[in-house]
């Protein structure tokens, strides 16, 4: 197969940037996207030019490392995949693609395709944990919890935190992921003491991180990897609603 | 705290092997410092032996961790809770991306909620066994004691295990055991494991009790009058390098699986704090242990940048299977069930399917080698649902696997649900790595270290589910007291920064990296990294012998001298440059395989992942030789990278019969 790439470079924070064209005339329909890149990127170094930095590293789609906008479409056209995990025969010979990083304020450009996702680490910090120390855990089987309510928490303890519902929403909100992470704990027994306190830190967190506010566009859920459902975020709002009737009668 | 666990040593076999270049290495025994008495009460005696740290001291020290996956952010976060202050460096962007997050099939515990006769004893000797009797017993027995704490721990920290319907927690079996004692999430267990450690480790972030540098590679060790009193690193971001001062040091960097290039760690995952240890003095404990797993995605092309791994899960259902005929092309469906060899079943039927890993990989290998294996180039072997799907219902099966059949219809374009996955063993996992003693602290004082980069708990060969169970019991449970004790044990000389220890390998740091940049020549990184990789593969893969391993020892110092002559790193480094940082790792590859292929030379044994064909069974099955190597071959630095020292570790069996290994 034979591609023309126009890809984002960007040298560092500071730099303006811009898309470079590239012809790729070695590409194998059995590659994974990044595989595509890596064959780029030799023929880059052979030819003296600075090959285009991607994050990337389990390229099993689980790390969440990896992320770059494909014409517009963060993780690329296949649903539920990131772009470790996208083929090339997903697309044909003579195709023009345009790559680019996620595009938000709160998560600026490192270099190249790579961006800044520290914020997405202090959201968590504010509060995406129960706090139990080691070793004052009771036994294991001493609450059970209904297989319902563990089998959503998964749904939404799924998330990689790779960012790309920012990328893809028109505020450049994280709530997804926010929603996703407040839910998971929400859910289960051993989440109720914190419950309330953890989403307002969170939500409070995610706005200072420069984050916009959600306006159920949907469109994260179209283009997260792991399909991770809007549902949650309605299940954000009700606790948040909750969590601030109970802090006015306190 | 003195041994006596460690009989008088063995006479001293000759030396089986001349080393490439250098003198013969001469032998030292090692001492791993097991606490005396019974074995189940050895770790509760030594708790109460070893000494404490009082809370408003513990302020005072700064421990590094290097490391944040499930070993490294767990002790992170158990020595921040406990009031250290600690220093955890990464080279992920977010500590949550560390490779543990990888592991897709679950965590072995001795809970026996099944009821079918599990116990500690039980998981104890099941591990010392898969591990082909080349464990210390003493650590081994201390994991499967803290192995349930582990499970409670988790379960605590909103770990959403698999449950049934009752509420209870779930279990599947995996490999190498007849119980059922293995926990799971889907098929994302380490994910949510390691979110779980991350988590608490968050937690102390907000603390301030934790300073986290992602980002952050280690570049070196700092070692001050014999003892590990910091770190050299590069921020990944600015290309700034740096000290970093403790008063210990931890290392909980992984494996080294991508010395073979092809691999299903993940991409950036290297050998080079373990190995720079090893150059400021540690003892690397047998490196030949390599795991090949026998159920990944096969190679597809020379583009191939990893190996993805089909969780050892799906062996709970799927059958293995080749053709019985070399050559026989036909498509699976039509090729009948007569005509099919289950030769997992057939070989060994009291584990069928689930045999231990090296035996399921050797097994693949030799009906591949038979002519029998299928897909592209014959390297393949059929894992078939077709049963499965016949008796349980496609429904079942997608709720028990359906991300992995997801995740291989996305790589291979082809249905798992319609026709048998095709599967081939892949480098998966290192049991070998940096030796320590039962505290986990290295050859060097005030250096520990945890979860894979250390050789302790699986022998020769680890069981499915292990690893993870490991990390855990290192990081949150065996790791705060034993490096406390070494801070209350042990009087520390105040030291920063411009200590001309630290001037000095940092200088040198500064050095290897102006120089990978100087060279400017014609090849890329990874075309060296490539021809290493085949190399060892090749030579020092699934099966290796003398002919082999003398021929990789010969050409391993070739391709390192061409590397350090002939390698062009683009960029500069006061920036984000990913081809440097690869260089790096890389150059340290080239240094470790050498002493990887030495180490798999000198043990004319085969035990667990190291097959050596020369000591085999009549029936093909690795043939121990216990009278020679019931040992733990440490090797230390001597000079050249040629002519390691090798210290031995005796090991004694007190509590489990030697005996050699049987599934069938």
């Amino acid at each position: 197969m034979r591609l023309t790439l126009k890809v984002w470079r960007q040298k560092d924070p500071s730099d303006k940037g811009r898309f470079v064209t590239y012809e790729h005339h070695n590409v194998s329909e059995h590659m994974s996207f990044l595989e595509m890149l890596d064959v780029l990127n030799e023929e880059l170094t052979l030819r003296g030019e600075e090959p285009i930095a991607f994050g990337h590293d389990c390229r099993e789609g689980i790390c969440g490392s990896c992320g770059m906008v494909i014409d517009g479409v963060a993780h690329g056209p296949d649903r539920g995949t990131a772009v470790c995990q996208l083929h090339m025969r997903r697309f044909k010979d003579g195709d023009t693609l345009t790559i680019e990083p996620w595009r938000a304020a709160a998560m600026p450009v490192r270099k190249d395709l790579i961006v800044d996702r520290s914020a997405l680490d202090r959201i968590n910090q504010a509060g995406g944990y129960i706090s139990v120390g080691t070793g004052s855990a009771p036994e294991a089987n001493a609450a059970p919890v209904p297989k319902d309510d563990v089998d959503l928490a998964m749904d939404a303890a799924q998330c990689i935190q790779c960012g790309a519902c920012v990328a893809a929403c028109p505020n450049a909100s994280a709530m997804l992921f926010l929603a996703a992470k407040v839910s998971h704990l929400g859910l289960l027994p051993q989440g109720q003491p914190e419950r309330h306190d953890r989403v307002l830190k969170m939500v409070e967190a995610h706005d200072q991180e420069g984050f916009g506010g959600c306006t159920n566009v949907g469109a994260c859920t179209e283009v997260c990897p792991k399909e991770i459902s809007q549902d949650f975020i309605s299940r954000l709002n009700r606790d948040l609603v909750r969590a601030k009737l109970k802090a006015r009668t306190a | 705290m003195t041994s006596n666990a460690i009989s008088p040593p063995a006479p001293a076999p000759t030396v089986p092997f001349d080393l490439p270049t250098g003198p013969a290495p001469m032998e030292r025994l090692l001492d791993g410092q097991v606490p005396p008495g019974p074995i189940e009460q050895k770790w509760e005696r030594h708790k109460f032996e070893m000494k404490l740290v009082n809370p408003s001291n513990r302020r005072r020290f700064k421990v590094i961790v290097v490391g944040s996956g499930l070993a490294g952010a767990s002790l992170s976060a158990t020595l921040g809770e406990l009031g250290y202050n600690v220093e955890c460096f990464c080279y992920q962007d977010s500590a949550r991306r560390a490779h543990s997050i990888a592991a897709q099939g679950g965590i072995n515990a001795a809970k026996n909620y099944r009821n079918d006769g599990d116990s500690v004893f039980r998981l104890f000797y099941d591990t010392i066994k898969g591990g082909d009797f080349r464990a210390r017993e003493a650590n081994v027995h201390r994991l499967a004691e803290l192995s349930v704490n582990i499970i409670d721990q988790c379960v605590a920290q909103g770990v959403p295990f698999a449950r049934e319907y009752g509420g209870l927690l779930d279990n599947r079996s995996f490999g190498g055991a007849q119980v059922s004692r293995t926990f799971y999430a889907r098929g994302q267990t380490g994910q949510q494991l390691l979110i779980g450690a991350y988590s608490a480790l968050s937690r102390q972030i907000a603390d301030g009790q934790v300073a986290m540098y992602p980002s952050t590679e280690m570049l070196d060790l700092v070692v001050i009058d014999g003892r590990a009193r910091g770190i050299i690193i590069r921020d990944l971001s600015t290309g700034e390098i740096s000290a970093r001062v403790g008063d210990a040091v931890v290392l909980a960097t992984g494996g080294y699986s991508n010395v073979f290039y092809l691999s299903t760690n993940a991409k950036g995952c290297n050998v080079m704090a373990i190995w720079r240890a090893y150059r400021r003095g540690a003892a690397f404990a047998n490196p030949c242990f390599t795991q090949i797993h026998p159920t990944c995605i096969p190679v597809s092309g020379d583009y191939q940048s990893k190996l993805t791994l089909m969780s050892e899960s799906l062996r709970n259902d799927g059958r293995i299977w080749v053709p019985k005929t070399p050559g026989d092309g036909r498509n699976p469906a039509d090729i009948p069930e007569p005509e099919r060899d289950y030769y997992l079943e057939r070989l060994y039927p009291s584990y069928g399917n689930l045999a231990p890993r090296d035996i399921a990989s050797r097994a693949a290998k030799r009906v591949c080698d038979e002519g029998r294996g299928v897909g592209p180039g014959g390297l393949g072997v059929y894992l078939d649902f077709g049963n499965a799907i016949e008796r349980l219902g496609v429904q079942v099966i997608r709720e028990r696997y359906g991300n992995l059949f997801e995740m291989y219809d996305r790589i291979t374009g082809e249905d798992p649900y319609t026709q048998p996955m095709r599967i081939y063993p892949a480098v998966h996992y290192t049991m070998g790595g940096l030796w320590v003693d039962y505290n986990l602290m290295s050859t060097i004082p005030g250096l520990f270290v945890l979860g894979e980069a250390n050789f302790s708990d699986h022998g020769a060969n680890r069981l499915g589910a292990s690893a993870l169970m490991q990390g855990l019991a290192d990081g949150y449970f065996v790791a705060p007291p034993t490096v406390g004790d070494y801070l209350a044990s042990n009087k520390l000389d105040q030291v920063d920064a411009d200590h001309p220890a630290f001037r000095e390998v940092e200088q040198e740091a500064r050095a290897r990296i102006d120089r990978l940049l100087s060279i400017k020549g014609k090849r890329t990184v990874d075309s060296f990294h490539r021809e290493l990789g085949q190399l060892m593969w090749d030579d020092c893969g699934m099966a290796r012998n003398d002919t082999g391993l003398r021929h990789a020892l010969s050409k391993i110092p070739e391709i390192r001298a061409e590397f350090w002559e002939n390698v062009d790193v683009p960029g500069e480094s006061g920036d984000l440059n990913q081809s440097l940082e690869r260089a790096g790792r890389v150059a340290d590859f080239l240094e470790f395989a050498e002493l990887l292929c030495i180490d798999a030379l000198h043990r004319t044994e085969s035990c667990g992942g190291h097959f050596r064909e020369e000591s085999q069974t009549g029936e093909g099955e690795a043939l121990r030789d216990d009278e020679q190597f019931a040992y733990v071959a440490a090797w230390q630095m001597n000079g050249s990278l040629g002519s390691p020292t090798l210290l031995k570790e005796p090991l004694e069996f007190e509590n489990i019969h030697l005996a050699q290994r049987s599934y069938k």
